[in-house]
């Protein structure tokens, strides 16, 4: 890793953080640090702890042992929630059947921080239309979210997450049953949050082929931190090889 | 309905039984999308052992009936919690732990059958002046701490780990909406009786959900079927001379019928 990397303020800073759902560990002893305006991708197989590292990064899970600092705090004194999105992994926390709007899924998450009996204002209107903008999902602001295409939902997912405007965004696999055509433009869109709106991302994915051209950095999980690098040197490294021999399928994504 | 109104018993059965209906409408729509849809059928279970203490005491049944209710309710939500039971074990178990304990302690005297069997049905041509006054007044207290924590309690429903991430206190929120929960099935049973006040929390925003392509319409919808089956159910029972809980409810699921006939290719 260069100096100026180094020297960048890390926003999130994971040390040592071993966790267990009973007695197999899930994570065993994770450091690593992510900066200001990165793109990270987490990759691993199925069952690395990807999505358990994601969620006590979140404080979500408490880890055994180790300690989690976003932007410079601790993760159990953390309170600046609407500086962090997130996107959690779609098939488990989704009911097809539940009747918001794709623009009332976004105004739930920039109406979640405001005070007793606020109504909506103009001002927080016009962010709502911002966020479905910038995922293109303006046309489709009326529509109930179990009617949109799983691509489509996603993207209003994300719309949530950067409505209130943070700055990291999370994704746990974000494109699982999303076309590749679809996937092509929702990295697009990824890309334009991380470069313009200057987003530090950080997205868990088993798929190997999702590191594609606009992912800066990756941090391999088996457990334990395998791999933690650019992505170009990644793509020349035996860890790359390893997952690759251990059946991992890689889809090509040239552009 | 000029002519219904001229009665006072009516007046007050319907102010009473379109307030309550309203917060049981509101109310509903989040509980069902929780998947928590038996929980006014538990709760209503347990109150009946709180309302046979209050008869047994000769205190007042309906506050004894609210401190049960609102403890059995934090005590499912806590048996989900810790004790890895399923939302519907949990209540299995309490209801029929409060049905037990409702019998036994109505054995104990046998003076106030009657006043029991108005609980188990329903008594809302009966209901008094001061009743009604604290009917209204802890509707609108449930009516206005769902609307102002609407969207937070909107996105605990939909997605409760994004909403922690999002910095909503869901632990907190959740207590409100099992306490307003166990306020609003106390005075619904006042509308329509232990046995039914469940139907008063499902069947608006059943019907109100089968049709609703946003948030904001199904809570809309459940409180217009509501209102509808209040004022028509009454109405109904008053003409007909028939019981206001079982015309109350019965007028609801045509509503909810008709909705589901003529609603399907709305969404």
């Amino acid at each position: 890793m260069d100096s100026a990397v180094n020297n960048a303020k890390a926003l999130i800073r994971v040390e040592g953080v071993t966790f267990s759902y009973g007695i197999d560990p899930v994570l065993v002893d994770v450091s690593f640090s992510i900066h200001e305006g990165d793109f990270l991708a987490i990759l691993g197989p199925n069952g690395s702890g990807k999505t358990t590292l994601l969620k006590v990064i979140l404080g979500l899970l408490k880890p055994a042992q180790g300690r989690v600092f976003l932007m410079g705090k601790s993760i159990d004194k953390f309170v600046d929630w609407q500086k962090i999105g997130y996107v959690p992994q779609k098939a488990t926390h989704f009911d097809p059947l539940f009747p918001a709007s794709a623009r009332e899924a976004v105004a739930m998450a920039l109406m979640s921080s405001a005070k007793f009996l606020h109504r909506m204002d103009k001002k927080e209107d016009a962010l709502i239309s911002h966020a479905l903008e910038l995922v293109g999902m303006a046309d489709f602001a009326g529509r109930r979210i179990g009617e949109l295409s799983g691509g489509q939902q996603q993207r209003v997912f994300i719309a949530r997450a950067i409505v209130q405007q943070p700055r990291i965004l999370f994704l746990d696999e974000p494109t699982t049953g999303v076309d590749a055509e679809t996937q092509d433009y929702f990295y697009e869109t990824l890309d334009g949050l991380n470069k313009n709106e200057g987003i530090t991302i950080v997205q868990v994915t088993h798929d190997i082929g999702i590191v594609n051209k606009h992912i800066h950095q990756v941090a391999c999980l088996n457990q334990r931190l395998v791999y933690h690098g650019s992505h170009e040197e990644f793509c020349r490294s035996d860890t790359l090889k390893n997952m690759l021999a251990g059946g991992h399928h890689l889809i090509s994504h040239q552009h | 309905m000029a002519a219904l109104l001229g009665y006072g018993f009516l007046q007050r059965a319907l102010l009473a039984g379109l307030f309550i209906g309203l917060a049981c409408a509101v109310l509903g729509v989040f509980l069902l999308l929780r998947k928590d849809a038996m929980i006014g059928h538990g709760l209503s279970h347990i109150t009946f052992a709180g309302v046979a203490l209050g008869l047994l005491l000769r205190t007042m049944p309906l506050a004894v009936a609210l401190a049960f209710s609102v403890i059995a309710a934090l005590g499912i939500s806590k048996l989900k919690e810790r004790a890895g039971l399923h939302g519907d074990t949990a209540i299995a178990i309490l209801s029929s732990v409060g049905m037990a304990l409702g019998i036994i302690l109505a054995s104990l005297s046998r003076n106030f059958n009657v006043a029991l069997l108005n609980f188990l049905f329903g008594e809302i041509l009966a209901i008094e002046s001061l009743e009604v006054w604290l009917s209204i007044g802890l509707a609108a207290l449930v009516l206005v701490l769902v609307i102002g924590h609407y969207h937070k309690f909107m996105f605990m429903t939909f997605d409760l780990e994004s909403a922690r991430v999002s910095g909503v206190r869901v632990r907190r929120l959740d207590a409100l909406i099992t306490v307003l929960t166990a306020v609003t099935i106390v005075m619904g049973m006042k509308v329509v009786g232990i046995l039914l006040v469940s139907a008063l929390v499902v069947i608006p925003a059943a019907a109100g959900l089968q049709v609703a392509d946003s948030f904001k319409k199904a809570v809309l919808y459940s409180c217009l079927i509501s209102t509808a089956s209040v004022v028509g159910g009454l109405s109904l029972a008053f003409f007909l001379d028939l019981p206001a809980s079982g015309t109350i409810v019965l007028f609801g699921f045509i509503l909810f019928g008709l909705v589901s006939i003529f609603g399907k290719g709305r969404r």
